[in-house]
């Protein structure tokens, strides 16, 4: 099972764990994640503007390379997730925006939606599979009590997203029994942790992610897991409620599988 | 700002936001779900009757524009597909594409940073402050 895999910058930083324990747990799966020979960074968050060409770019610069290497492109952050299936989806239905990108860039074959995108957890759930996942697991998270936080990203919009149900999604608890935990649903996990504002009010960022983490621990949430950077800072950093964890999940991943 | 500029300024927000205001119908529901509502002057349902009447001045003026988290919460919840949020990028744009004007400036960053924070968070504050 081949794929190619788009890190993105963050990943490369401050992320590394986000990176490293997928790569590691993708080795124990038999997944060939081959990273894109050259990427740039997706700019992190989505351009909602019509009229916002260049911000767009390099996530389309992406996407043919992955079409042109004749494979599925997989990604990991939840924001690069968001920013490059949006792009992907205005390559495919905006005419307008579709040909001044191509305009611009040049490819030897224009660029207009052709490649899948996939999430590393759409990837597992539907490639790969949770029960043969489950399989593999040689260190099952037995007891632990994991709440998804899936915030805005991964699901929103849904339309275009199109990977669970944005107002009662399963998938990150599905992943959770996959490997041996218990997970814990509650009220607060698709609502925002603050994200970049935390930069222009940190208050705001406060109060966001520590209503997550309250919300998460009401329920008996011991861990929380994420798919993204800046949520994890957010939670860590502005949340601030004792007792809960906040870590990626490829690494609850990599531990149950025995590749941490 | 004469009244062919003011106009020439409201197409362009519509246009670029790709909103239709006249289909919102009042119903709240973009606020009542909005993470950052308590950080707004100006809320997402007043936006959209703002921009109708075309009161771009004050809402170009209002520190709201910079507290939206871009989560598109309004956009997946309003029952009439006004998306707000488009509307709220496309008058921020406004701002930040004159000269000069950008909210967020490089030499900023170095009193805002602490050793954990991502990447991915400046990318972002640069992509909806600055230009």
């Amino acid at each position: 099972m081949k794929f190619s895999y788009y890190p993105g910058c963050t990943l490369k930083t401050k992320a590394k764990d986000l990176d490293r324990y997928a790569r590691a747990a993708c080795e124990a799966l038999g997944v060939d994640l081959a990273e894109l020979p050259e990427w740039q960074c997706c700019g992190a968050v989505y351009t909602m503007a019509k009229d916002e060409i260049a911000s767009k770019l390099s996530s389309v610069r992406a996407l043919a390379s992955a079409r042109d290497l004749g494979t599925d492109l997989v990604t990991l952050c939840s924001a690069c997730h968001n920013v490059i299936k949006q792009v992907n989806n205005d390559m495919r239905t905006n005419a307008d925006i579709a040909l001044r990108a191509n305009n611009y860039l040049k490819l030897d074959t224009p660029y207009t939606g052709e490649t899948n995108v996939l999430h590393f957890l759409e990837m597992l759930r539907d490639r790969v599979g949770f029960d043969a996942l489950k399989a593999k697991v040689t260190n099952p998270l037995t007891g632990r009590k994991i709440g998804a936080y899936y915030g805005c990203l991964l699901l929103r919009p849904s339309k275009v997203m199109a990977m669970d149900d944005a107002e009662n999604p399963t998938i990150i608890e599905d992943f959770i029994r996959a490997i041996g935990a218990t997970p814990v649903v509650y009220g607060m996990r698709n609502e925002c942790c603050g994200g970049y504002v935390t930069l222009e009010n940190k208050g705001s960022a406060k109060k966001r992610s520590s209503a997550v983490l309250e919300s998460a621990k009401s329920k008996g949430a011991d861990t929380v897991v994420t798919a993204c950077p800046l949520c994890l800072y957010n939670l860590k950093k502005n949340g601030g409620t004792d007792g809960v964890d906040v870590v990626y999940f490829t690494e609850l991943l990599a531990e149950a599988l025995g590749v941490k | 700002m004469s009244h062919d500029k003011k106009q020439a300024q409201l197409d362009e927000i519509l246009a670029a936001s790709g909103v239709d205001v006249r289909k919102c119908m009042r119903c709240g529901k973009c606020t009542a779900t909005c993470p950052a509502f308590d950080e707004m002057e100006y809320h997402p349902h007043q936006f959209v009757y703002m921009v109708e009447k075309g009161q771009i001045d004050k809402l170009a003026a209002s520190p709201s524009i910079w507290q939206c988290l871009s989560c598109f919460a309004c956009m997946e919840r309003c029952p009439r597909q006004v998306e707000p949020a488009k509307l709220i990028e496309a008058v921020r744009l406004s701002v930040i594409r004159a000269k000069g004007a950008n909210h967020l400036k490089p030499e900023e960053i170095p009193a805002l940073l602490d050793a954990d924070l991502p990447q991915q968070a400046i990318t972002s504050a640069f992509r909806k402050y600055s230009k």
